[in-house]
């Protein structure tokens, strides 16, 4: 009998359920392999359909995107209680990730900004029919922070080689350690191909933004002063945005030495420069004009800190 | 609850430095409010980001780093290392709501017990002033919305 799988999104942008389809005719090989039950973005199951299904009866779930409304939060529960294994699959799903950054604001701000005074009514009753609408949280959540989650498959997003690893992993191999991040555990310099380029040691005297210069592209892109976060990230992307002549932004967030990966690259990043004086540090630091975009793009909701401080 | 709060301040001070004039801050009887726990450290430099957010996060209302002066560093620069990360951090706290005076760096010397004393009981007034980091029981609660 072939595996049971499903697959969900919460507060994503779909590029997670593209990653899959990325596999290209793998993902036919993927298709043969399992039972799919689930897939909103691709196949006509209904949420009803799941709770139908005993517990346990899915053998994996893949679940990407954050938490941040009340269906979300219930449908990840709903996958959890029907799951043997549960992945978050992306960088949202694992860290929070670029919808994250609405941890700078309140769901009231988010609402007011975007529709004025006329935020939507939660219920509202026509003709005897009552609709509903979830209710947006104040913050957003990684999955793992409303569920117990097995495996975490990281960026965002996943490249196809550490989707089809994971197939790989989960179908053939041996189970890893439950918790485990199904990427190498080094950082993405390592694998950059302009690895060699990078001098021993580096001492800038200015950031600049990625628009404001040509890069070179065959030299170490933080060495040009463009903040790159390859030395605070992990490996495992295949160094796709260099190959496009941008630096690392972090998608793939920490190793498994690190907590709070915003908190470590700012660290990385400040280990790079010079400067002896507050004047001369402050100017040096000018040209990263956002330091919670910068370090937090794709973790705020994981930190520490976990959200902008709350009256 | 205003009249009766006592800022917690994590303080990480250098092995060489600023933990020195803490002793000798000690040694010498010199009194000074108690609400700052030290954690002593090698060297400034050795505070990690990481560090100060989980003091934050884990319920202290200011963190305090002392450091040797500059050019008198045991490790030749980990204390300019140290205040190239203050300065970035300090904007990156700013842009999550929280003020600049609950993070301090300052340069102690270990013959200067009396300046622990005036820096420890300075902050303790400033927070004092400024309140709990966590603003209200509904901000405490907030996070605890999906739990």
């Amino acid at each position: 009998m072939k595996p049971v799988v499903a697959f969900y999104w919460c507060a994503s942008c779909g590029g997670c359920e593209e990653a899959v389809l990325d596999l290209a005719e793998g993902v036919l090989n993927v298709a043969d392999a399992v039972d799919i039950v689930f897939w909103p973005v691709a196949l006509d199951f209904k949420e009803k359909d799941i709770e139908a299904m005993d517990d346990g009866a899915i053998a994996v779930s893949f679940v990407n995107g954050a938490v941040r409304t009340s269906h979300q939060l219930q449908m990840a529960r709903l996958m959890r209680r029907k799951s043997k294994l549960v992945v978050a699959f992306g960088a949202c799903a694992q860290l929070g990730g670029i919808p994250g950054l609405a941890n700078l604001a309140t769901a009231g701000d988010i609402l007011r900004e975007v529709y004025g005074g006329t935020a939507p009514e939660l219920q509202f009753t026509d003709n005897g029919h009552t609709l509903t609408l979830p209710k947006l949280f104040d913050s957003v959540f990684p999955l793992d922070r409303v569920i117990p989650v097995d495996y975490y498959v990281p960026g965002c997003p996943p490249s196809p080689k550490i989707v089809s690893d994971m197939f790989d992993t989960l179908w053939n191999g041996q189970l890893p350690e439950p918790g485990s991040v199904l990427a190498p555990d080094h950082a993405m310099c390592d694998e950059c191909p302009r690895r060699d380029s990078r001098p021993q040691e580096l001492k800038l005297d200015r950031f600049h933004r990625v628009q404001e210069r040509v890069i070179d592209p065959d030299r170490c892109i933080l060495a040009q002063g463009i903040p790159c976060l390859g030395p605070a990230t992990r490996a495992g992307c295949g160094s796709r945005c260099i190959a496009g002549n941008m630096p690392c932004t972090g998608c793939f967030g920490p190793t498994s030495r690190m907590r709070d990966y915003g908190g470590k690259a700012l660290c990385s990043l400040a280990s790079v420069v010079e400067g002896n004086e507050v004047a001369e540090i402050d100017r040096i630091f000018e040209g990263l004009v956002d330091p919670v975009g910068t370090f937090y793009r794709y973790s705020l909701p994981s930190s520490f800190l976990e959200r902008k401080r709350l009256e | 609850m205003p009249e009766e709060f006592e800022p917690r301040i994590v303080a990480f001070f250098c092995n060489w430095c600023t933990y020195l004039a803490a002793d000798l801050a000690g040694t010498s009887r010199i009194k000074y409010y108690p609400n700052a726990e030290v954690v002593r450290v090698m060297c400034s430099g050795r505070v990690d980001v990481q560090f100060v957010l989980k003091a934050f996060a884990k319920g202290a209302d200011g963190v305090l780093i002392g450091g040797c002066h500059p050019g008198d560093c045991h490790y030749q620069e980990g204390n300019y290392k140290a205040l190239r990360r203050y300065r970035l951090l300090r904007r990156l706290l700013r842009q999550m709501g929280i003020e600049d005076e609950r993070l301090r760096l300052e340069w102690i010397s270990a013959a200067e017990g009396d300046r622990v004393r005036a820096v420890i009981n300075e902050m303790v007034e400033t927070l004092r002033k400024l309140g709990p980091l966590v603003k209200s029981d509904a901000a405490r609660a907030h996070l605890l919305e999906v739990a």
